[in-house]
This record gives structure tokens, C-alpha cells and sequence, in this order.
């Protein structure tokens, strides 16, 4: 719980949600007849309506990128280290929207909304969306923002592949995409862990085939075992020595440890936890499992799974970024080992192909893949004066 | 205006697409694009001079050249520029190769090793010269692959590559008839365009 709101913090902040009655049609060529978005907005639109900002969530993420809800809350926002008043992205100059996308599970319409065709809750119904149908989706959020084009289209993993397809899809509504610890699409390595974790929720005996709430339970242990095979990636085999090494009596230095903390200080012998890692992974999955619904949970994975804007192009990603009008800055984090550096240069190389105006930066970090949503010195740096530039371009 | 910068720019065509290997804080692409509108980008490795390039606007990727430009089509850009960076690759040979694959013209400037001060160093201390304008001591000097002005020469002939023009000054870039009348003795600083075939357009 914030005692007083730290000065760089947006404050309070209240969602609002958006709803659209002109029926979405997908990739998979279903049709989603109305739907609702949740989105927070933060900073002031200008009067040329030149300063707006998005940030495409990932995985996770929802509309709640920065600021408090209340005054109880424990945490800020997903993203508050980058958002609000002086932070990289300033919200003293910038207009920025954060939104839940489709198949969400945090007040956007998603398998826990009410389907109009059927009455009762779509569940495993709510049919398949990707990162294009998103994309879609926010392009008419922009619209009804009165926003036109976008100062920069921001994101990170999942929300770096919706970046990607907006300066394909809309080339002339965006003047920065900037895209951090992304992939031009999966490999079989990537799949193959999210298959692990959509096996793991389906073959939770409380998953029934996706109607779980018609019998009053959740799938949770599916859920958060899906969320530690997850977590596991997200890290660094560096931040896990870290995080769970100290030096002990025997020990001497926290080097030596290998992040191997007991949790009870000794051995049990049994197939309890036994390391501090464990424990953690539990407490990880646990808490994700409490908030998440597994059904967004299914659907994002496909997304990921399914992103691969080459496909239209004869698996050529630089013609892909063709009529691409934007500047693009990619970042990749060295232990990154989910999307490591090699993969975002795979971008580059393609937007150099493409002739199109590109920075990279390759950022030095222990915190693997969950680094670009960490207060990173060198990459909030970076942040900060490619945005700086941004400022002056649409002078805000 | 920065005295190299004067002497390159003349090199530039106006709108061309320029690449600057090991652009430091990108000041010579900052220029050419305000006085050329050249659309630039520029290689480095240091963070705090890429911070200094997105500052100013420019482009820059993180790479090390050592560790090749096969990530650059083949003629995608007009120049190619790599300015007192020679000698500190580990290949400079295959280095200019990959320049004269991506450019259609390079520009390359170096110091003079065959400089009369550099030679009397050796000759009369006995020892690897060290300067203010080149302040390493040999264990700790980035510069392992120097070269003369006539070394080059013989390089670019061996290589069959076309030297569009060639500047010798001293090391504030000043030009002078003695410097040109003795280059590879007076010259402090050697600046080359240079092409391969008809693809320098000049």
C-alpha cells in the first residue's frame, strides 16, 4: 500500500471502458458481433492530438500499466517504472493508453464475457484471436480516441509483436514503433513450452473442457503450473543464482551457491520444497493462478504461437515491413534466453533489408527476459532520450 | 564545422544514404543530414556514444563490426564511411570488402603510421610511439593494425580497388603543398574515397 503517492506517479487512476458495436472480423475468419475494452489513459491528449502514445500489453499485462487503483493497493502498475510524470515515457508530454485486449481476462471482452448468441459465458467458445485481431481492435480505440496517429506504439514480448503488426497493418498511423525483447515469431523451442503449459491447464481435472465455471471451480493447478514453466523463461539462469544464493555458514561466498537457498535451512529427504526456488515458482504460480482465467490464458499462448507477419509474404519479414512509414527502436537484453538478442536482430536485419530507418540497442542485464519491465539504467536511459526526440518531433 | 568534415562532405551527395562504421556520437551524420539530407545511420559499440546518437536524432545500431556487417544487403547504401577506425579492427582487410559490398563509394581515414614523428620516434627512443594524439602504450593500444599512406597505396592496388581521391593532412586536418608533396613522411592523417569498378558514380 502507497503511504503517499511518490511524485512520479500518475496517482489514482480509474479504467474506462470502451464499448464497440461494429462487429470484428478475425483472422479465423470468425466474427465477434460487439465487444468492450478496458483501457487507462494517462498524461493529456493535446490539442493537435499529436502526443498520444500506446503500449501493446503482453502476455499478462493488462490496462493497469501505471499508477494505483486505491490507496490499498500493494503494487502499481505493470509498467509504472517507465510510465508517469518524468519517467521515460512522460506523462507530463505524452498521452498514453493501455488497454486489455480481446480474450482478456480483466474486464475486455473474453471467454468470461457473455456471448449474446448463447446467453451464458463464451468459455472455451470465444473463438481464437491474434495479434492482428488486436490490432485491429485498437486501431478502431484509436479512432475513438480521436487519435489519428501515434507518437509511438510501445511494447514488450507479446506487446512488441503488436507493434510490429501495427507498423505492417497501419504504416501511416504510426511515427514510432518501438519494440523491446521481441521475435519476429516463435521457434519450435518457444511452442514447445507453450504447449507444456496449455497441457497443463487442459489436464487439470477442473479445467471440463473449458466450462469450469458452469461447475463452480477453476482449473488452478493447471494454471499455475502453466505459470512456472512460464516464469522459468522469463528469468535468467544469472537471476536465479542471484535472487536465490546467499552466503551461509558453510558457504562462504554467495558466488559459490549457484542460487541453491534451502527454504528450512536443511535437506528434508522427501519431496517437499526443498530450495527457495521452488517455493517461489509455488508462490509465483499460485498468485497468477488466483487473478488469470485459463482460458485467456489458452488464447494468449496461441497468439504468441500463431504471430508470424512473414506468412503473407512468402516468409520474407522485410517485405512485410514494405510500406512501413515509421522510425523503429528495437532492444534486446543479453541473458534474455526466451527471445535472446539474436532473435530481435532477425528484426533489424530484416528492417535494414527493408531500407527502413532503425536503432538497436543490445542492453547488458542479468534479468533475462522479464528485464524490459525492470528499471534497467542503461535501457531507461535510452528510453528516455529516443522518447526526448519523439517530444521535440511532435512538440509536446 | 569539424576540419574532417569539411574535407568528406565534399564526397557526400546530397540525399544519399550514408553508413558510419563506428559512428561514435554521430556528429558527422548529424551534419551531413543538416547539410546534406542525407538519410544516415551509423554502427557503434559504446553505449554512451549511442546515447549521444539517439539524442541527436540518428540512428544507430549496436554491433560489433568485428564480428562482421553480413547483416547489410549488398549496395544498400551510397557511402560507406569509417573514419580513424581502420586500424583498431581485427580484419581490416575483409572489413574494406564488406564496405566496398555495401557502399558504392567508401570513405576511410586513418592515421599515418609513415608520419616523420613516427618514424623518429622508433629511431631515436627505440620505443612504440606514444602521443597526445595517440596516448596508448602498445599493451593497451585499441590500435593493433596500423599502417603507412604507401601501405594503403599498395593495398588498393592489390585489391583492385579504384582510389577516387586522396587527402593527406596533418592532425588538425590542415592540407598543405608540402604535406601532398610528401605524404606518406609529412601526412598525419590519410582520408581515402575510394570505389571498385564504376560503382563510385563519380
Amino acid at each position: 500500500m502507497p503511504e503517499f503517492l511518490p511524485e512520479d506517479s500518475v496517482g489514482i487512476v480509474t479504467p474506462q471502458c470502451f464499448h464497440f458495436d461494429e462487429p470484428l472480423i478475425l483472422r479465423s475468419g470468425k466474427v465477434i458481433k460487439s465487444y468492450d475494452l478496458m483501457v487507462e489513459t494517462y498524461g493529456e491528449l493535446n490539442a493537435d492530438k499529436s502526443n498520444a502514445i500506446l503500449i501493446c500489453p503482453a502476455l499478462s499485462g493488462d490496462h493497469h500499466a501505471a499508477g494505483y487503483h486505491s490507496m490499498t493497493d500493494k503494487k502499481p502498475g505493470w509498467w509504472d517504472v517507465c510510465i508517469g510524470p518524468g519517467k521515460p515515457i512522460d506523462t507530463n508530454h505524452f498521452f498514453v493508453v493501455s488497454l486489455n485486449n480481446l480474450g482478456g481476462c480483466a474486464g475486455s471482452t473474453g471467454p468470461g464475457s457473455i456471448n449474446p448468441d448463447t446467453g451464458t459465458w463464451y468459455g472455451p467458445d470465444f473463438p481464437v484471436v491474434t495479434v492482428r485481431d488486436w490490432v485491429n481492435s485498437q486501431a478502431r480505440l484509436a479512432d475513438r480516441l480521436g487519435v489519428y496517429q501515434w507518437a509511438a506504439v510501445i511494447g514488450g514480448s507479446l506487446g512488441g509483436m503488436q507493434v510490429m503488426r501495427w507498423s505492417i497493418s497501419y504504416p501511416e498511423r504510426v511515427r514510432h514503433a518501438i519494440m523491446l525483447a521481441v521475435a519476429p515469431k516463435l521457434s519450435a523451442q518457444n511452442i514447445a513450452f507453450n504447449e507444456v503449459a496449455r497441457q497443463s491447464i487442459t489436464g487439470d481435472p477442473d479445467f471440463h473442457a473449458g466450462r469450469y465455471l458452469d461447475y463452480g471451480t477453476i482449473p488452478k493447478k493447471g494454471l499455475m503450473l502453466a505459470r512456472m514453466v512460464g516464469h522459468i523463461t522469463y528469468l535468467s539462469d544469472s537471476a536465479m543464482r542471484e535472487k536465490f544464493g546467499k552466503a551461509t555458514q558453510e558457504i562462504k561466498e554467495a558466488s559459490l551457491n549457484l542460487g541453491r537457498d534451502l527454504r528450512a535451512g536443511k535437506l528434508s529427504f522427501g519431496f517437499d520444497v526443498d530450495f527457495q526456488v521452488e517455493s517461489y515458482l509455488h508462490y509465483q504460480g499460485e498468485r497468477f493462478s488466483e487473478t488469470f482465467d485459463a482460458n485467456s490464458y489458452l488464447l494468449m499462448t496461441k497468439a504468441l504461437d500463431y504471430f508470424d507477419p512473414s506468412v503473407d509474404y512468402d516468409g520474407d519479414l522485410s517485405k512485410a515491413f514494405a510500406k512501413s512509414d515509421c522510425r523503429f527502436l528495437l532492444v534486446s537484453y543479453s541473458t534474455d534466453w526466451r527471445f535472446p538478442p539474436e532473435r530481435t536482430q532477425e528484426i533489424v536485419t530484416a528492417l535494414l533489408k527493408a531500407g527502413k530507418q532503425v536503432s538497436y540497442l543490445d542492453i547488458e542485464a542479468d534479468e533475462g527476459h522479464d528485464a524490459f519491465l525492470l528499471p534497467v539504467p542503461r535501457y531507461m536511459q535510452a528510453m528516455t532520450t529516443y522518447l526526448n526526440r519523439v517530444k521535440q518531433e511532435v512538440a509536446c | 564545422m569539424r576540419a574532417d568534415l569539411e574535407i568528406i562532405q565534399k564526397w557526400i551527395k546530397p540525399g544519399s544514404r550514408v553508413l558510419d562504421l563506428g559512428c561514435g556520437d554521430g556528429s558527422l551524420l548529424a551534419f551531413l543530414r543538416d547539410n546534406k539530407g542525407t538519410i544516415g545511420l551509423g554502427l557503434e559499440i559504446d553505449n554512451n556514444k549511442i546515447d549521444a546518437c539517439l539524442n541527436k536524432g540518428i540512428d544507430v545500431i549496436q554491433q560489433d563490426m568485428n564480428k562482421g556487417l553480413g547483416n547489410f544487403e549488398t549496395h544498400s547504401f551510397d557511402t560507406v564511411l569509417l573514419t580513424q577506425t581502420l586500424q583498431a579492427m581485427h580484419y581490416p582487410d575483409l572489413l574494406v570488402e564488406e564496405m566496398l559490398r555495401i557502399g558504392k563509394n567508401c570513405i576511410v581515414t586513418f592515421p599515418n603510421f609513415g608520419n616523420w614523428k613516427s618514424r623518429a620516434h622508433i629511431a631515436f627512443k627505440g620505443r612504440m610511439p606514444v602521443s597526445d594524439f595517440m596516448p596508448y602504450q602498445w599493451y593497451d593500444t585499441p590500435n593493433i593494425h596500423f599502417c603507412t599512406v604507401r601501405d594503403f597505396d599498395d593495398f588498393c592496388l592489390a585489391k583492385n580497388i579504384d582510389v577516387i581521391t586522396r587527402t593527406v593532412v596533418d592532425n588538425k586536418h590542415r592540407d598543405s603543398a608540402i604535406i601532398r608533396a610528401f605524404p606518406n613522411l609529412l601526412s598525419e592523417i590519410a582520408i581515402y574515397h575510394f570505389a571498385r569498378g564504376q560503382q563510385g558514380g563519380q
